[in-house]
C-alpha cells in the first residue's frame, strides 16, 4: 500500500513537472527574445498577492492569482503608457507592491495553517491529481495559442511597431502573452514557488538561444533542455535528498553556465 | 487634379507639452520620390509615424490616399516601411527568407500559415534588391548594406503603394548609398511607388529625389529646381549646417528665437 502511494505521488510530479517544463520550455523563448525576462520575475511575485487574496476571501487561489497577476501586468503596460518611468522602474515598485499586499492579505485572513514556504519555494512532491489536471489544461490551451499565433508572435519578438505597421493586431497579442505568462507562472508555482517560478521561464531560452540559430531549433532544445532537467533534477533531489524545485533550478543554472562557456570557447577558436 | 498619396493639414504634434511638429500643411503627389530633410530634433521620424498611423496627431488631419491612416490600415492596405533601426536584436534566430515573409503576415492574416505564393512572393522581392543568394542566411551574420536591402524587401512585400523610409543611409558607406539610392529609385518606377525617405544627408537627397521637404518643426517644400537660400534659412532656423545643393553650397546660420 505504502509502495503505491509512493509510486503515485512519484507519478504525478514527473507528470505535472514534464507538463510544466514543457510550457516553460515554449514561452521561454519568446521571454528571451522579447527580453521580457525581468516582467516574468515581476509576474511571478506578484502571483504571491493574487494566492493570498485567494485565501481572504475564501476562494481558490488558482483564480485569484492568475486574475491578480493579470492585473499587475495591464497595471505595469499601463503606467509605463501614462507615466515617464522605464519598464524596468515600474516593474520594480509592482512586485514589491503586490508582495507586500500579500502579505497583508495572509494577515487578514488570520488562516495560520496556510503554507506560505510552500507557495514561496513551491513543494512538486506534494502534487494532488487536481492539479496535475490543471496544468494538463493549462498546458494544452498555451501550446494552442502559441501553435495559432505562432508567425505572429515571432514577429512582435522581432520587432513590434513593424508588426503594427504591417497590420498585425500587436495590442491583442500583447495581452494574451501577458495572460499566458500568467497562467503558466500560476501552475509552475505548485512546482517550484513564486521565487524561483522565473527561472523556469528564463533559464532554457537563454540556454537555447546558446545553442541554436533558427527559431524552430531554439524551441526544441529549450523545451528539451527544460524537461531533461526537470528529470534529472527530480532524480537528483531524490536520491541527494534535496529540495526538488532549488535542485532544478541549479540544475539549469549549471547547463546554462556551461553553454556559455562553450559559446565563450568558440568564438576564441573562431578568432584564432 | 493629381492624385495625393500624403495630405495634412495644420497637423500639430506635442509630447508632454513639447511642440514636435507645428502647423504642417504638406501634399504630396503620388508617383513621387521625397526626401525629408531637416536637423536632428526637427520632428522627420515623427511625421513619418503621423503617416503610419503609430502616432496620433494631437490636432489637425492627415490621409494617405484619400483615407485616415487607420482606415487605411483596417481595410487591409499596409504602407512599405524601412524603421530607423530595423535589427533591434542581432542575434535574433532568423533567416533573410523568414524576414522578408513577415512582410506578409498582415496580409496572410492571423493564425494563418504562409502559402507558397507568399514564399514565392517574398524570394520574388529578395531578387528585386538583389540579394536572393542570401535566403538562407541567419539576419545577423549580413553586412549592414545587405540588412537594409532585406528589410527593403520586407516592407516591398506589403505590395505598397507608399513606401517610407527613415534615414536608410545612416550606416552605410559611400558607394553603398549611392547603390541604394538607385535601387529605390529604379524599385520606384517598377512598382510605380511613392517613396518618402528621410534623411540627413543633403547632397544624397537633392541628386536624388524629385521633391525636398524641408522640417523643423515647420514645413517648406522644395521643388527643384535648386533651393533658394532665403527659404532653407527660414527652415533650418535653429541649425548651423552646410547645404550642397547643384552647384551651390549654403550655410544656415539664423537661430530661432521662438
Amino acid at each position: 500500500m505504502s509502495d503505491f502511494l509512493t509510486l503515485g505521488f512519484l507519478q504525478r510530479a514527473l507528470m505535472a513537472g514534464l507538463l510544466v517544463s514543457l510550457l516553460c520550455g515554449v514561452l521561454s523563448v519568446f521571454v528571451i527574445l522579447r527580453r521580457m525576462a525581468f516582467i516574468g520575475v515581476g509576474i511571478s511575485h506578484s502571483a504571491f498577492g493574487g494566492v493570498a487574496l485567494g485565501f481572504l476571501l475564501g476562494v481558490d487561489p488558482l483564480w485569484t492569482g492568475i486574475l491578480f497577476s493579470v492585473a499587475v501586468a495591464l497595471l505595469i503596460e499601463w503606467s509605463l503608457a501614462h507615466g515617464r518611468v522605464e519598464e524596468d522602474t515600474a516593474i520594480g515598485i509592482f512586485f514589491a507592491a503586490s508582495m507586500a499586499l500579500g502579505l497583508v492579505f495572509l494577515h487578514l485572513s488570520r488562516v495560520y495553517n496556510v503554507d506560505v514556504f510552500g507557495f514561496l519555494f513551491g513543494n512538486l512532491l506534494a502534487i494532488g491529481p487536481r492539479q496535475v489536471t490543471e496544468i494538463f489544461l493549462v498546458t494544452l490551451v498555451v501550446l494552442a495559442v502559441v501553435w495559432i499565433f505562432f508567425k505572429e508572435l515571432v514577429f512582435l519578438s522581432f520587432d513590434e511597431e513593424m508588426a503594427w505597421v504591417s497590420g498585425v493586431p500587436v495590442r491583442l497579442l500583447r495581452c494574451l502573452f501577458l495572460v499566458m505568462m500568467a497562467l503558466v507562472i500560476i501552475v509552475a508555482i505548485y512546482l517550484v514557488g513564486i521565487i524561483l517560478v522565473s527561472a523556469l521561464l528564463v533559464i532554457p531560452g537563454a540556454i537555447a538561444q546558446n545553442l541554436s540559430r533558427r527559431i524552430r531549433a531554439m524551441i526544441g532544445v529549450s523545451a528539451g533542455v527544460a524537461a531533461g532537467s526537470m528529470v534529472g533534477g527530480l532524480g537528483a533531489s531524490y536520491s541527494l535528498d534535496y529540495p526538488p524545485g532549488a535542485t532544478i533550478v541549479l540544475l539549469l543554472s549549471v547547463i546554462y553556465l556551461a553553454t556559455s562557456l562553450l559559446q565563450h570557447r568558440r568564438r576564441l577558436t573562431r578568432k584564432a | 487634379m493629381p492624385e495625393f498619396a500624403v495630405a495634412t493639414q495644420n497637423l500639430w504634434v506635442t509630447y508632454n507639452g513639447l511642440t514636435v511638429l507645428e502647423d504642417v500643411s504638406l501634399e504630396i503627389e503620388a508617383g513621387r520620390f521625397v526626401g525629408i530633410l531637416g536637423p536632428n530634433g526637427a520632428g522627420k521620424s515623427t511625421l513619418l509615424k503621423v503617416i503610419l498611423g503609430l502616432v496620433r496627431p494631437t490636432r489637425g488631419r492627415v490621409s494617405v490616399f484619400g483615407e485616415s491612416p487607420d482606415k487605411l490600415r483596417r481595410q487591409g492596405e499596409a504602407l512599405g516601411y524601412l524603421p530607423q533601426k530595423p535589427l533591434i536584436n542581432p542575434h535574433f534566430p532568423v533567416s533573410v527568407l523568414d524576414v522578408v515573409l513577415m512582410g506578409r503576415y498582415g496580409r496572410i492574416g492571423l493564425g494563418r500559415r504562409h502559402r507558397p505564393e507568399d514564399v514565392r512572393a517574398a524570394r520574388r522581392h529578395l531578387e528585386m534588391v538583389g540579394i536572393s543568394h542570401l535566403a538562407h542566411r541567419p539576419i545577423g551574420e549580413i553586412s549592414g548594406g545587405e540588412q537594409q536591402r532585406v528589410f527593403i524587401a520586407r516592407a516591398l512585400c506589403v505590395e505598397p503603394r507608399l513606401l517610407i523610409l527613415d534615414e536608410p543611409m545612416i550606416s552605410l558607406d559611400a558607394c553603398a548609398q549611392d547603390d541604394l539610392y538607385e535601387l529605390v529609385y529604379d524599385l520606384k518606377g517598377k512598382l510605380r511607388l511613392t517613396v518618402l525617405m528621410v534623411s540627413h544627408d543633403i547632397g544624397g537627397v537633392a541628386r536624388h529625389v524629385n521633391d525636398i521637404v524641408c522640417l523643423n518643426r515647420r514645413v517648406h517644400v522644395h521643388q527643384p529646381p535648386p533651393i533658394g537660400r532665403i527659404p532653407l534659412e527660414s527652415t533650418f532656423g535653429c541649425s548651423v549646417e552646410y547645404l550642397f545643393h547643384g552647384e551651390i553650397p549654403h550655410r544656415v546660420v539664423k537661430v530661432h528665437d521662438e
